[in-house]
């Protein structure tokens, strides 16, 4: 399928099946310039893409950066310490200065929900979400689909459960949302605290209960769990979240043989996933790592010809 | 077609005496029909393989900045390193140079070959960059109101070279 | 020099009027009622509703202290662009309406520069902190009708107790926001399908319908005249409904943003600030519920919580945006939709929009009777027009309803007699004199 003409990518919710197989599609051609000597190639010569991370990461910025230098374009990296909103200027003004310079590409990462529909209804660039708030974090669930799909080859009727703090999370929401579209069950499970009231409208099933959550999937998403949020209302201790909802070896013995294990990083080791399953038989941790730049040179290269 | 074909591959054996050296890229799409039929040509005429390759120029074009919807992109398919080889780049139609530029930008990014060649079925001529194929099927006199299209049964049309005037508003 | 208003539809639910007639003032005042009236100036009112001057009790004028948001002369301008002929407008300025010279400052500008009556309500606590009583007695010999700490709810259920008990000492009635600040918390939208979506924190219907029972409670321990501000959930609806038939002494209003709008709205139109409004914009069921919770009397009044913001306030990140929308010239068009689409009355609309306010805040107004200030409102139901909130009178823009194509609005607006507002198309068809 031809790729439509559409300029920012917000959330999967804007998103159909097919052009999210458009994009896993040409993730796959990406894939192969990452695997080669020269893993550069000129396509978005001359394009400018500014990375806007205004809460900390290093994964997803790392990342954009180096789909975007992979794809020879000039990208520049502005972060929340060195950010003028720091000096109370708004994040409108902000965007504005940006885009004045000529950018044709804004990759925007921000902790309130909204922030990148906000910039796109003021900006004239292409705008991609990096993660907004709580909200969503498209390009994340888009690298998890083509990893899951490069292992099992198809996603429909497979059954994925996402474990942790659901209710708190961008990536569990743009991956209910993707999974749904690609024709997957999914299974959300963790302590009542963190599966959202309105859970009910998504059509997903719940579980409070670990080892239902582990059987028959054949994917398990963990999510990571804030160890600032211990003591808040949420989970009463790290020691206690690891012992009923993190993911170790002896709960993996009713697992499928051929299960994924899947986590979007940072890993709190020991805490929602213990060592020996992160490293074990069934990651794909670091797939998700590899694939996250193809994923994401795809993405730049797609959306870099509707910019105005 | 099936002429200049055979043609092209009888010079190719000609002048390349290692064969083995030799990998045929095609340029997408209708190039690696063409430098698969020419592998065969050359199968039945001195009974030797000669590997084949394709290569997907879109990410090296000159081009996508000014377009509006991003070209379907296929994947780059080339069997072994290209490190030493002997490359003929086979495509269909010559015509400004521009998509063999690309082409050898993204064979070099590949590795190093020992040599980089071009064959085409047709120079309509019209070049806008100094290149020159190495082995040509046919040169067809064109005005730039004209399209050569070149089909192949691989695509579901009857074999057969197409020149047709572009209609003007 | 009399006045007649004459052959619209007269609706007067307090002295059981509804009637094609004329109306006859002189000496800002109402003089009668009756057919063939004539007098020196003649105002022709076929084809309208010739109403009471609709009293807004809950406003937000901004001033002291937030002059750039609004004024109290700017303010007073768009409630009678709005019908309005009297706002009742919280205390939550800089400084807070906690004492009597703040009373006293927005009574004199009121006097000066006010299109229409306005009428202060002092804050319960100081400061709006929850903490300690204000000077209430004070207060109220400087002119404030009622106490409220809106925007904000008094935590300690003691201090609010203790705050009923002063208020009813000096006859005045408590206006409660209702709001659990530890269950809404961070939250800025309706806690549910929409806010998880959007990944927005949310705010649940249990933490205003907490403090709703709490305080329905504590009206009854104390015999104080409680009255919930903006009701914004079914849960709310059905113990202010409860509270009623035990014979408390609690009334109820409603926005007509909460009975037009839902969380949904959200979803719609993609994070618009204009929306972001505390208590928040709530599921279907509950705006059902307000609906019929109005049409039952189970809610009292209307009242707008015109809230008015600038811009650079709104056009933030969601989360960062200042909760509130205007509501004065808006108000009356959204209550014609209920009335259009024969869910409320014109009687009843006039009950909810006059006669009630002015009943649970002890002021004059909500009637047409003989010898009242001639406060009144003209309002043409089928005048159909498109809301520009960049020619709204408020000083600010923040409205979700820009674009809206509503029917029906007010036309001509008098206080005590005076015209303090007249519609410019409906001025050119009537020439009317001043």
């Amino acid at each position: 399928m031809a790729w439509g003409k559409r300029k920012d990518l917000l959330g999967i919710e804007d998103l159909s099946r097919d052009e999210m197989e458009s994009i896993l599609d040409t993730a796959e051609s990406f894939k192969e310039v990452s695997l080669r000597e020269i893993k550069k190639v000129p396509t978005l010569r001359g394009t400018t893409i500014v990375n806007l991370f205004l809460e900390p990461s290093t994964r997803t910025r790392t990342s954009f950066e180096l789909a975007g230098k992979r794809l020879s374009a000039d990208v520049i990296n502005v972060s929340a310490a060195s950010s003028s909103l720091l000096k109370g200027e708004s994040l409108k003004d902000m965007a504005w200065n940006i885009e004045a310079m000529n950018t044709d590409i804004l990759v925007v990462r921000h902790s309130a929900a909204g922030a990148a529909q906000f910039l796109s209804r003021v900006l004239g660039c292409s705008v991609i979400n990096g993660g907004d708030g709580a909200h969503e974090h498209p390009t994340q669930a888009l690298l998890d689909l083509f990893s899951i799909r490069e292992r099992k080859k198809q996603i429909e009727g497979l059954t994925v459960t996402i474990i942790g703090d659901i209710a708190h999370s961008r990536v569990a929401l743009s991956n209910i949302l993707a999974l749904q579209k690609m024709g997957a069950h999914v299974r959300i499970a963790g302590p009542a605290t963190m599966i959202p009231l309105g859970v009910a409208s998504l059509g997903v099933e719940v579980t409070y209960d670990m080892d239902a959550a582990i059987e028959g999937a054949d994917v398990i998403m963990m999510l990571r769990i804030q160890k600032e949020r211990q003591g808040g209302h949420l989970f009463p201790s790290i020691r206690e979240y690891a012992t009923h909802f993190g993911l170790n070896q002896r709960r993996l013995r009713g697992a499928k043989k051929d299960l994924l294990i899947m986590h979007p990083g940072p890993i709190n080791r020991g805490v929602e996933i213990s060592p020996e399953v992160a490293d074990g038989p069934y990651s794909i941790i670091l797939d998700q790592v590899t694939n996250g730049v193809a994923v994401r040179m795809a993405i730049l290269f797609l959306y870099s010809g509707a910019a105005q | 077609m099936g002429e200049l074909v055979q043609e092209l591959a009888d010079r190719i054996v000609a002048d390349n005496p290692d064969l083995s050296e030799v990998t045929l890229v095609g340029i997408r799409s209708r190039g690696s029909h063409l430098a698969r039929r020419i592998a065969e040509r050359i199968l039945k005429s001195v009974g030797q393989t000669v590997s084949v390759g394709i290569l997907d120029i879109t990410l090296y074009r000159d081009d996508l900045r000014a377009r509006i919807d991003q070209p379907e992109l296929v994947r780059t398919e080339i069997p072994g390193p290209v490190e030493g080889r002997n490359i003929i780049l086979v495509d269909d139609v010559l015509f400004t140079g521009r998509t063999i530029r690309a082409a050898l930008d993204g064979i070099m990014d590949l590795g190093r070959a020992r040599k980089i060649q071009l064959a085409v079925l047709v120079d309509r001529g019209h070049r806008e960059l100094p290149i020159r194929a190495n082995y040509t099927g046919k040169y067809i006199r064109t005005t730039l109101d004209q399209t050569v299209r070149v089909r192949f049964a691989e695509e579901g049309d009857e074999d057969g070279v197409l020149v047709r005037e572009i209609r003007t508003p | 020099m009399s006045r007649i208003i004459k052959g619209g539809r007269v609706i007067d639910p307090a002295n059981g009027i509804d009637r094609v007639c004329d109306l006859e003032i002189d000496k800002g005042r109402i003089v009668r009622t009756g057919r063939g009236l004539s007098g020196e100036r003649v105002v022709d009112a076929n084809g309208l509703w010739v109403l009471p001057g609709l009293i807004d009790m809950h406003v937000h004028l901004r001033e002291p202290g937030y002059e750039y948001k609004e004024t109290i002369e700017t303010g007073s301008r768009a409630a009678a662009a709005g019908g309005f002929t009297a706002v009742a407008c919280m205390a939550n300025t800089d400084p807070v309406n906690d004492n009597g010279s703040v009373t006293d400052f927005i009574v004199s500008q009121a006097r000066r520069y006010a299109a229409v009556r306005i009428y202060p309500i002092g804050a319960m606590t100081e400061g709006l902190k929850g903490e300690q009583l204000a000077e209430i007695g004070e207060m109220k010999t400087r002119g404030v009708v009622a106490l409220s700490d809106d925007g904000t709810t008094a935590m300690n259920a003691e201090v609010m107790r203790r705050g009923m008990e002063y208020a009813r000492t000096f006859g005045l009635p408590v206006i409660a926001h209702c709001d659990d600040l530890n269950l809404s918390r961070k939250g800025v939208v309706h806690e549910g399908a929409a806010s998880m979506r959007l990944g927005l924190p949310g705010i649940p219907d249990a933490a205003e319908a907490c403090i709703v029972a709490r305080d329905i409670l504590l009206a009854e321990l104390t015999g104080a005249a409680l009255h919930v501000a903006h009701v914004s959930s079914r849960r709310s609806v059905e113990l202010i409904r409860g509270a009623k038939e035990r014979g408390v002494a609690v009334t109820a209003e409603v926005t007509p943003h909460h009975l037009t709008l839902t969380d949904a709205a959200l979803l719609e139109y993609e994070y618009d600030t204009n929306l972001k409004v505390n208590p928040p914009l709530r599921t279907e069921a509950d705006r059902q519920s307000l609906i019929q919770g109005l049409c039952d009397g189970t809610l009292d009044a209307v009242a707008s919580d015109h809230a008015p913001h600038n811009i650079a306030e709104k056009e933030v990140e969601f989360e960062k945006a200042a909760f509130g929308m205007i509501g004065l010239e808006t108000s009356l068009s959204l209550l014609l939709r209920l009335v259009h689409a024969g869910t409320l009355t014109p009687a009843q609309l006039v009950q909810v929009m006059a006669v009630a306010p002015s009943r649970i805040l002890g002021v004059p107004g909500g009637t047409l009777g003989k010898g009242a200030d001639a406060d009144v409102a003209l309002v043409d139901p089928e005048r159909v027009f498109s809301v520009d909130a960049e020619t709204l009178l408020s000083r600010s823009r923040n409205t979700p309803f820009g674009g809206w194509e509503l029917k029906g609005k007010a036309v001509c607006t008098l206080h005590r007699g005076k015209t303090v507002y007249a519609d410019r198309e409906w001025k050119k068809q009537h020439k009317v004199s001043s």
